[in-house]
């Protein structure tokens, strides 16, 4: 056993990113890490690496008690760490690079350059690297600045090299290399712990897996044994068979004839992360949009709200061609977008509710530039009100308020514009249980009087009770279209692992 | 850390009064002949010129940015205004000659704000960057423009700007008020002062919610380069003289100094113009009283340090979570 991490604790702010979680490697393995987004993957690399410090638990590292403070101690002790945005320095060379903090020295103090060219060559030539070590390595490929680092990680005596989804910005054939170079590795002893979402990769490289979920790890298989299913419902905690329970969500309430279009995309492209995206959205209708993390669902939002520009396609508003440029234009157009990111993309922490809650209607509510002050906290206390927002007053700063009411301001922010088309980014994501029922009454209460609501949703049963359709994305494309009423959550699982399988 | 956190919280929020409270009562029982008119129109007339570019500087900064071009421009629009109602246009219609000595140098200004504004929102240069080149060319152009002379001049109605008295107080202590009101009313009664604050809190919040976030921008640094050429009208108004090397020299340190003491933080979000014209209020106190009672210029300077210092040990604790 080369590493045993076994009832790690680490909480933010009293609340659990991970509990109670156990993780073993065994030498010589290649060892994947799967789970959702925020099921505590990233939390606990960084309690092993020394980033976090944990609170409770046991780490063994060949054998012996380790208890890292930082990321430079954890390499020297033969953890290296091989992060999605590569801490390497652009700028300088290959050799400065690799050779970082450990450059041969000539009298002690002057670098020997010919020495350190010479080693970085030799380093770089066990992965059949031939590059010029004396350019900047930002000149290269992200391909190759990732062996790179690997190199480096290999050079330094890593007994576990960690990757975190290596392979995210490359094409195929550097993944092939770097697949290589993984196969070398674990020839060569050395464990690799590889954290990736895309679950074929795993067949081609992983020995074992270990899934997490909800900050805990709820499974460890040997991955030949497993489907891709299993695995996905090991990750969403479903299983396969027993699912289809009625009525989990406040979204589902049959369904009424929708209305006239509001909105056709046809074939919209904005790059890489979204091809090929159709999507129509009817009055009075709940469009879901399904696929795992990666697979284009938040960047087909932002391209109908005018934030990434269309390469690609054409959108039809009411049954007029319309170019989106800023997201400005599109709420215009009637759109509005609750976005994902509360805390980066959401509130503004410092301004009060009122301020954050009116946000999108300045435009409306000022005359000449000017604010009609009565005119905004009238509103404002309506919503209040409406909504149920729970805080001291309109003027409280709404970063002190609860994460499910800071929600409800954002909503209200939108619901005010009174829009035609509301797009909802995880609408019910890290809100508590009280509040995710009311904010799905309230996109219920919308639907009715005829808004168009597309629908992105990590929680399962609130797409598949409340989507009147669900568009299933597949790295960038949608691939198939689900019609309610009949859709399951077995129907839609099955339809991302065979999008997964389809483009395999 | 948590409760010294809170309670610097606190101290952050008063600091400024309490410093100027303290500086006040010391130099009422220290400094001779500090309690007097005379003293007082001294230190105003003084201090308006930092205070009225603070309050532009402070709406940059609200924006996450910052202007290091404002002493130049300072001393362009000082330049051009001698010129103007020294040429023969001037000499021939002297009311037009005064009415564009006013006008000419602030519309050159706002130019150099709509300039700074843009580099920083349409190319994406970091406002430190974009701001540098006026910061050198701007007094370049100045120094041309008068041939590097000093230039003199006579012009009572001009310099009523920089010497005028109402109430027995100093006009540009009263044009500053007048401006903190104005700037303090737009920033919390219209779209632009709410944008602008939004833009600083959270740029990409703003520009999702659709907010004009490039056209803000560029709108507060227009108006901090007008308030620096109004300085610098000011300025030359108080010499009878115009002198490019010299008119706003180091005036962005003594403005940002000023804004950060008044508590405008560095990454945006804050837009107190009244601070502004506190700290600069402050800075201009401790050096007054530091000559007063015959202690060297250089000292000053070490004390004025010594404030930006504890201002800045102070926003840490009203960052809180993020110190």
């Amino acid at each position: 056993m080369l590493l045993s991490m076994s009832g790690i604790v680490k909480n933010f702010g009293g609340v659990p990113a991970v509990s109670n979680t156990t993780l073993e490697l065994q030498a010589g393995e290649v060892h994947a890490l799967i789970g959702q987004n925020g099921a505590g993957k990233s939390t606990l690399i960084k309690v092993l690496t020394g980033i976090y410090e944990r609170d409770s638990g046991e780490v063994l590292f060949e054998d012996s008690p380790c208890n890292f403070q930082s990321p430079g101690e954890a390499q020297v002790g033969g953890i290296a760490t091989i992060y999605q945005e590569l801490n390497l320095v652009p700028l300088r060379s290959v050799t400065e690079n690799v050779m970082m903090g450990y450059e041969p020295k000539r009298f002690g103090c002057f670098i020997d350059w010919n020495e350190a060219h010479k080693r970085t060559r030799d380093i770089l030539a066990r992965f059949d690297i031939d590059i010029d070590v004396t350019e900047q390595l930002g000149k290269f490929s992200t391909a190759i600045q990732q062996l790179v680092a690997i190199a480096r990680a290999v050079s330094l005596e890593a007994r576990l090299v960690i990757m975190d989804e290596p392979t995210s910005s490359l094409d195929a054939s550097e993944i092939e290399t770097l697949f290589g170079v993984v196969r070398d590795l674990r020839s060569s002893g050395v464990t690799v712990l590889y954290v990736s979402h895309f679950l074929e990769e795993l067949y081609e490289i992983c020995d074992r897996v270990t899934v997490m979920r909800d900050g805990q790890s709820v499974a460890v298989h040997e991955i030949q044994n497993k489907s891709k299913l299993e695995l996905i419902g090991d990750m969403l905690g479903r299983d396969a068979d027993e699912i289809e329970k009625e009525g989990m969500t406040q979204l589902g309430h049959g369904f009424v004839d929708t209305g006239e279009l509001l909105l056709e995309a046809v074939n919209i492209s904005t790059g890489q992360r979204l091809k090929n995206f159709n999507l129509s959205l009817h009055r009075g209708e709940i469009v879901g949009l399904g696929g795992l993390l990666g697979a284009g669902r938040t960047e087909a939002a932002r391209a109908l709200f005018g934030i990434d520009p269309l390469i690609t396609g054409k959108l039809r508003v009411s049954n007029q061609d319309w170019t989106p440029l800023s997201p400005r234009e599109a709420i215009e157009k009637g759109f509005a977008f609750l976005t994902e990111d509360r805390k980066v993309e959401g509130i503004i922490p410092d301004m009060s509710v009122r301020e954050n809650l009116t946000l999108a209607l300045l435009p409306v509510l000022s005359r000449g530039g000017q604010i009609d002050r009565a005119r905004e906290k009238e509103i404002v206390q309506k919503y209040i009100s409406d909504l149920g927002i729970k805080t001291a007053g309109m003027e409280q700063p709404i970063r002190e308020l609860s994460g499910g009411n800071q929600q409800k301001v954002l909503l209200a922010r939108w619901l005010i514009t009174n829009p035609a088309i509301l797009i909802l980014d995880e609408p019910t994501r890290g809100v508590d249980v009280g509040a995710k029922r009311e904010i799905q009454l309230i996109i219920r209460d919308l639907v009715e009087k005829g808004v168009g609501v597309i629908l992105i949703s990590s929680e399962f049963e609130e797409i598949v009770e409340g989507a009147n359709r669900i568009i299933v994305l597949h790295e960038g494309e949608s691939v198939t279209e689900l019609t309610n009423p009949g859709i399951t959550e077995t129907a839609l699982i099955n339809a991302l692992a065979h999008g997964h399988v389809g483009a395999a | 850390m948590k409760r010294s956190t809170f309670s610097l919280k606190r101290a952050s929020k008063h600091g400024g009064l309490i410093a100027l409270v303290i500086l006040l009562l010391f130099n009422i029982l220290v400094t001779p002949n500090f309690f007097q008119l005379q003293t007082l129109s001294v230190n105003i007339s003084q201090v308006a010129t930092i205070a009225i570019v603070a309050m532009g500087m402070t709406l940059v900064i609200a924006t996450g940015g910052i202007d290091l071009s404002v002493g130049a421009v300072m001393a362009l629009s000082g330049a051009l205004a001698p010129l103007i109602f020294g040429s023969q246009f001037g000499i021939d219609y002297p009311v037009l000659g005064l009415i564009a000595a006013l006008c000419i140098p602030m519309i050159v200004a706002m130019l150099c704000g709509w300039f700074n504004g843009a580099i920083v929102a349409y190319i994406g240069v970091q406002p430190i960057i974009a701001t540098l080149i006026l910061f050198i060319s701007g007094r370049g152009i100045a120094q041309v423009l008068t041939n590097g002379n000093l230039q003199t001049f006579q012009n009572p109605a001009f310099s009523y700007l920089g010497t005028g008295k109402i109430l027995g107080l100093p006009f540009q202590g009263w044009l500053a008020l007048a401006i903190a009101a104005i700037l303090a009313l737009v920033i919390s009664r219209t779209t632009f002062g709410r944008y602008l604050l939004a833009v600083g809190g959270n740029e990409r919040a703003a520009s999702l919610s659709g907010g004009p976030v490039r056209k803000v921008k560029i709108g507060a640094y227009i108006i901090c380069s007008a308030l620096a050429g109004l300085a610098g009208l000011i300025v030359v108004a108080i010499n009878s003289a115009s002198d490019a090397a010299r008119n706003g020299e180091l005036m962005e340190l003594d403005a940002i100094a000023a804004a950060v003491v008044g508590g405008a933080l560095l990454q945006g979000g804050r837009a107190p113009v009244f601070g502004a014209i506190l700290g600069a209020v402050i800075i201009q106190l401790v050096k007054y009283t530091l000559l007063a009672n015959g202690i060297e210029d250089e000292y000053a300077l070490i004390a004025k340090a010594l404030i930006i210092l504890a201002a800045v040990y102070l926003q840490m604790g009203r960052r809180g979570k993020h110190a």
